[in-house]
């Protein structure tokens, strides 16, 4: 609420920040918060006590190699994912305890929960680990040195983390918003929600935002114009398109979100009128813009993960993709019909007959080219010779639970049935179901896909696959029951109820939610056993799963400048070819010529920039105004200085790129001829 | 299979593929940067877009208050728009100066950045005045839109002097470097986009308001 | 330990009971067109769903690396008539429900009168923070968080609200539809029997959200003439000081019935004459 009475001129310099906004008097965000902080200061003290500070901050902190900074976004999201999946069983907590009863957790807690979730598990757990992955594989999958703009993707990777840090001190600091993942205003403006929490919610939005957007117009202009010789476009792994899709997205419908939420923030801070109840502001112009971004949104989490699906699918049973030219177009119709339906989000607020079916028949023509792919990763799988790892199970896992979620997805699409089920529980299960079984599934089945190519071991097989089923079992069991809530009409976010019918439901999703925990607890479990064991799960070739695309053809974990001399594509499936060409003539020519490799020099740019948008975002909310400016003219003095270098990269002599190289050839000829010899 | 004949077998595919020293496949730099910019400058259009819409959702929602005809004087923002329309052109010189690598550049800029000024003290004498009649950006939706759309690209010329002066001083203190030169290709990019926007600007906030 | 049991003996019978799917199973001629359209659609995209879902697993179990029976093609990767198929498929399941959705949306829209004999009633539906009010203008009383309604009479309502968006929702009898400050939506929704259904905002509104519910009570033409009646005698009326207290944030409110309302009170509120809501204080 407001600044205390009676403060003191000395108070009045920290703006709204007082002793008060600590929660001492509620345990569960203190014990929570407790947590977190000593969690961080035990990790930051092992990595001092080891030595490794100066290591980390050279190597990672500084990076601007795309791997690095890929492998940094996919930490970003997993850390948060286990934030936010607490945040989750909380929920199901609440409601499998709520009935005929407040719970353990008031409507003020449980209210910021749940837009912490959503908050969460979009912006800092879904769009990191597909831009982390993006950022990873494209570069390789290309066959070029790094992206086009390497410091710039740093400064991203950093002012994304600079978000969810925000929206992570807002647990101790202060609270969050209790208005759901998608401030509608007028409960988010200022007259119905005083506190700070909408702010930090906007903040860090605005600053993950511009993150985001620095990534998008990096990776687009990187896949449209840097490409291995012979890489054309219709010769790029689907991943790639997938990416260029989902870019364009970013680019396109970023700014939309840069410039709603600024006008939210315009009614909040300074009084102006783009939403208020009063002075002619117009509610509904929120809602339009909101999901203008919000549908997009969609499409840029899974079109990714669509593209990750195709490369597991086909490299798994050993076959190309069917097909590949139909995904191609099914990826960019989707691309840009995606732009043409955000009204189905907002159905029952009285548009109109003409209008509702106009955008229900546009968003049903998106599940034609989706359900393209689907068919062509059936197609795919037929005729090959799948090998059932921890990535194929979860395509499949994918394949079948995505076909459930369009299946209720294309239902609310029909304005009569939405009429019944928006807002409620079924809405709650479908965006589960696609979000889960699409964007998370993808996620995970890239992630053990690509563990080796990024750090030279396999994760653990048996713990892989124990971690998929529990996920896929636990998450039926967690989201059906809520299809069936939804179509009992239970409507979604309540913090108690009073139906009995609804408890037995509910209380099975908590359950599911039990079950799920199991499968990250297995997954955590993986990845610490793999680490340990990483001696025996080495992985020499760099090629662990017969791969198609040049990712596979370079070492793992790849050097720094990836290739040392660029590969020649030749045709579609570029290390496939030349795997097929090896068999075919069994010519052996004598080394390749090296050149000098000019690389981009780490730089602290990102991360300086992100420490004063921490400072500007923190002071915002806050209203510490003198910190506010400090925070903006240090980031405007970071950027000069940055621009003020002289030296931007630097050389790998050829003689070097040379040793490295042969290097790498060797212990890949000799691993090969281990693997030859043992089957 | 024997070991020596996995050894020979053509299994290992790392020799392969480098038959040919490769062509210069990834274009130069410099237009890897324009292309780069580009894309910003167009997430950037669509950004303003967002307010434009916003403006004209808003434009008639006055609650009560004076609406844009009884606001805007088109003799100042004709004065403005012909500053800025100005400067795009002196910053061409400049670009091309810059290429040239002659000094003409320094006075071409310091023209643009007069020009850029004057624009923004004219904007912001706009306002104070606006403001000193009661017409601030809590007055109305309608003057809400209003401000936020003109002092959005208000600010962006701002960031632009500033960016502009940068630029200066780095020419002055490392010469006609090339990665300087990407640079001020951005610069000029960006200049001429925000007198797109302005022309777009004019004609929905002033010349419609006005009529309307 | 001891209670699990217990709990076991309680769930059984709760589970078997707890299948009452209230949209579906819908008290009005809304609702069970929306249902229509539901099972209809669904039953269309099924007809699709379910053979894929069923091949997903046939391929993927047949083509197991380990079956040798399975014939493995490593080329194949195009076949210009499955392209074909594939993309006719998909086109043609969209093209039917975009029928049904056409038609549905037209059918059923939430504006459009329903078709009767009797004239339908009016009632004005204002969401408060939190609460329900809803008025009847043509009786002039107005009633709190307890919606009375005629059965097998049309109902017309007009919908706004006096803070933040809410929705008016009643799962047994249909279409809901959102409620926003400044703005009047438009609801057509008939209880085909009499019975008592719950009501609630399905547009989560602020802290007091999760108490917002009404009962909704359709009362026999009689019975609802003779609680007409009654209201009209009741104590106290809608004034706008009464109605500015009513403003103030509170949640799980009693019913209450009001005998009179002001003149025009939900014009005023609609067009923002009367202030909105306070927010928190």
């Amino acid at each position: 609420m407001g600044p205390a009475q009676n403060e003191s001129a000395a108070m009045n310099l920290f703006g709204k920040l007082t002793w008060s906004a600590i929660p001492l008097d509620q345990p569960i965000p203190l014990a929570a918060s407790a947590m977190v902080v000593v969690v961080i200061v035990a990790v930051l003290a092992w990595v001092i006590i080891k030595g490794w500070l100066p290591y980390l901050w050279r190597e990672w902190i500084c990076s601007v190699d795309h791997k690095r900074i890929g492998v940094m976004y996919v930490l970003l999201a997993m850390v948060m994912l286990l934030r936010g999946f607490i945040d989750a069983l909380m929920m199901r907590a609440q409601q499998a305890m709520a009935f005929h009863s407040p719970g353990f957790l008031p409507p003020e807690h449980y209210d910021q929960i749940f837009s912490a979730h959503g908050t969460l598990m979009i912006f800092f757990v879904a769009m990191p680990f597909i831009i982390g992955l993006m950022n990873f594989v494209v570069p390789l999958q290309l066959g070029i040195r790094d992206v086009a703009f390497p410091t710039l993707n740093s400064v991203g990777f950093w002012l994304t983390a600079t978000g969810a840090l925000l929206v992570n001190i807002s647990l101790l600091v202060g609270e969050f918003a209790r208005t759901s993942w998608l401030p509608y205003p007028p409960l988010s403006e200022l007259k119905y929600s005083p506190g700070v929490g909408v702010d930090y919610y906007l903040w860090s939005l605005e600053i993950s935002g511009a993150g985001t957007l620095v990534a998008g117009i990096n990776l687009v202009t990187t896949v449209l114009k840097m490409h291995a010789p012979g890489m054309t476009y219709l010769r790029m792994p689907m991943f790639c398109w997938t990416t260029l899709a989902a870019n364009l997205l970013i680019v396109a419908a970023f700014p939309i979100l840069t410039a709603t939420l600024a006008m939210l923030l315009l009614d909040r801070y300074l009084g102006f009128h783009f939403f208020t109840n009063d002075a002619g502001g117009n509610v509904m112009m929120f809602i339009n813009l909101i999901w203008a971004w919000g549908h997009p949104e969609v499409y840029i989490l899974i079109l990714p993960a669509f593209g990750v699906f195709s490369e597991v699918v086909s490299t798994m049973s050993g076959k190309p993709l069917f097909g590949y030219r139909s995904m191609v177009i099914a990826t960019m119709a989707i691309c840009l019909i995606s732009f043409l339906v955000w009204l189905h989000h907002f159905f029952t607020m009285g548009a109109g007959a003409d209008v509702n079916a106009v955008f229900g028949i546009a968003t049903m023509i998106i599940a034609v080219p989706t359900g393209v792919k689907v068919f062509n990763w059936l197609f795919t799988m037929y005729g090959g010779r799948i090998v059932y790892t921890t990535p194929m199970l979860w395509s499949v896992g994918f394949m079948v639970t995505f076909v459930i979620g369009g299946v209720t997805g294309v239902l609310l699409a029909v304005p009569p049935a939405d009429f019944m089920l928006h807002n409620s529980l079924f809405l709650v299960a479908h965006f589960h179901n696609v979000i889960i079984g699409g964007v998370l599934f993808g996620a995970f089945a890239g992630y053990n896909f690509w563990f080796p190519k990024a750090f030279g071991f396999r994760l653990h097989e048996g713990l892989g696959k124990a971690a998929f089923w529990c996920w896929i079992v636990g998450f039926y069991l967690a989201f059906m029951p809520l299809y069936v809530l939804g179509l009992m009409g239970m409507t979604r976010r309540m913090q108690h109820y009073d139906v009995a019918a609804w408890h037995p439901w509910l209380i099975a999703a908590a359950a599911g939610a039990i079950v799920i925990l199991a499968g990250i607890v297995l997954q955590v479990a993986q990845l610490v056993v793999s680490i340990r064991q990483r001696a025996e799960l080495r992985d020499l070739t760099g090629d662990p799963w017969n791969g198609r695309s040049l990712e596979w053809s370079t070492a793992s974990p790849p050097p720094a400048f990836n290739f040392a001399v660029l590969p020649q594509v030749e045709g579609e499936e570029a290390y496939w070819g030349m795997k097929q060409r090896a068999h075919e003539h069994a010519d052996r020519n004598e080394g390749p010529d090296y050149d000098d490799i000019e690389m981009p020099r780490n730089s602290p740019t990102g991360f300086v920039c992100a420490f004063f948008a921490a400072i500007l975002g923190f002071a915002l909310i806050w209203h510490i105004w003198w910190m506010a400016i400090a925070a903006a003219v240090g980031a405007f003095a970071t950027f000069v200085v940055f621009a003020w270098r002289d030296h931007s990269e630097y050389v790998v002599p050829a003689a070097e790129a040379r040793h490295i190289d042969e290097m790498n050839r060797n212990a890949r000829e000799s691993a090969f001829a281990n693997t030859g010899a043992s089957s | 299979m024997s070991v020596a004949q996995a050894a020979a077998s053509p299994t290992d595919p790392h020799r392969l593929g480098h038959d040919r020293p490769p062509p210069q496949a990834i274009p130069r730099k410099r237009i890897i940067v324009g292309y780069g910019f580009w894309i910003f400058l167009l997430s950037d259009i669509i950004m303003f877009s967002a307010f434009f819409a916003a403006y004209a959702v808003l434009s008639d929602d006055t609650a009560g208050g004076p609406s844009g005809r009884d606001l805007f004087d088109l003799r100042n923002v004709g004065i403005e728009t012909a500053c800025l329309l100005l400067s795009s052109f002196t910053c061409g010189i400049a670009s091309i100066g810059a290429l040239r690598k002659a000094n003409w550049f320094y006075a071409a800029m310091a023209a643009t950045f007069v020009l850029g000024a004057t624009f923004v003290s004219l904007e912001i004498s706009e306002f104070a005045g606006m403001i000193a009649r009661g017409a601030g950006p809590s007055r109305s939706a309608f003057l809400s839109a209003f401000f936020t759309l003109v002092g959005l690209h208000g600010l962006h010329v701002s960031c632009g002097l500033l960016w502009l002066l940068t630029m200066m001083a780095q020419v002055y203190a490392k010469g006609y470097r090339r990665d300087i030169l990407r640079r001020m290709l951005c610069f000029s990019l960006f200049w001429h986009a925000l007198d797109i926007i302005w022309v777009a600007l004019f004609t929905v906030v002033y010349l419609m308001g006005v009529r309307s | 330990m001891k209670r699990s049991p217990r709990l076991l003996v309680c769930l059984v019978p709760l589970a078997l009971t707890a299948c009452q799917l209230d949209v579906l199973e819908s008290r009005g001629v809304v609702g069970s067109a929306d249902k229509t359209i539901l099972i209809d659609s669904l039953g269309i995209m099924l007809a699709i769903a379910l053979p894929t879902i069923a091949a997903t697993f046939a391929f993927a179990w047949w083509f197991r690396r380990s079956n040798a029976q399975a014939r493995y093609r490593p080329d194949w990767a195009y076949s210009g008539r499955l392209e074909l198929i594939v993309w006719s498929i998909p086109l043609l399941t969209v093209i039917l429900l975009g029928g049904v959705a056409w038609i549905g949306s037209h059918e059923l829209d939430p504006a459009k009168p329903l078709a009767s004999d009797t004239k339908p009633l009016e009632i004005q539906v204002v969401s408060l923070d939190w609460k329900w009010l809803f008025i009847y203008p043509d009786e002039h009383i107005a009633s709190l968080n307890r919606l009375v309604i005629p059965a097998g009479s049309p109902i017309h309502f007009d919908l706004t609200s006096a803070s933040v968006m809410n929705a008016f929702f009643i799962p047994r009898l249909g279409s809901m539809i959102y409620t926003m400050n400044g703005m009047t939506t438009h609801l057509n929704l008939q209880a085909d029997e009499p019975g008592t259904f719950l009501g609630l905002s399905s547009h989560f509104s602020g802290d007091g959200f999760a108490s917002m519910n009404f009962q909704v009570e359709a009362l026999p033409k009689e019975q609802f003439a003779a609680w007409i009646e009654a209201t009209q005698k009741a104590k106290a009326g809608l004034d706008i000081p009464s109605y500015k207290s009513l403003l103030k944030q509170s949640s799980d409110v009693p019913p209450a019935a009001f005998k009179t309302v002001a003149p025009d009170l939900f014009q005023q509120i609609a067009t923002q004459s009367l202030p909105s809501g306070p927010g928190p204080e």
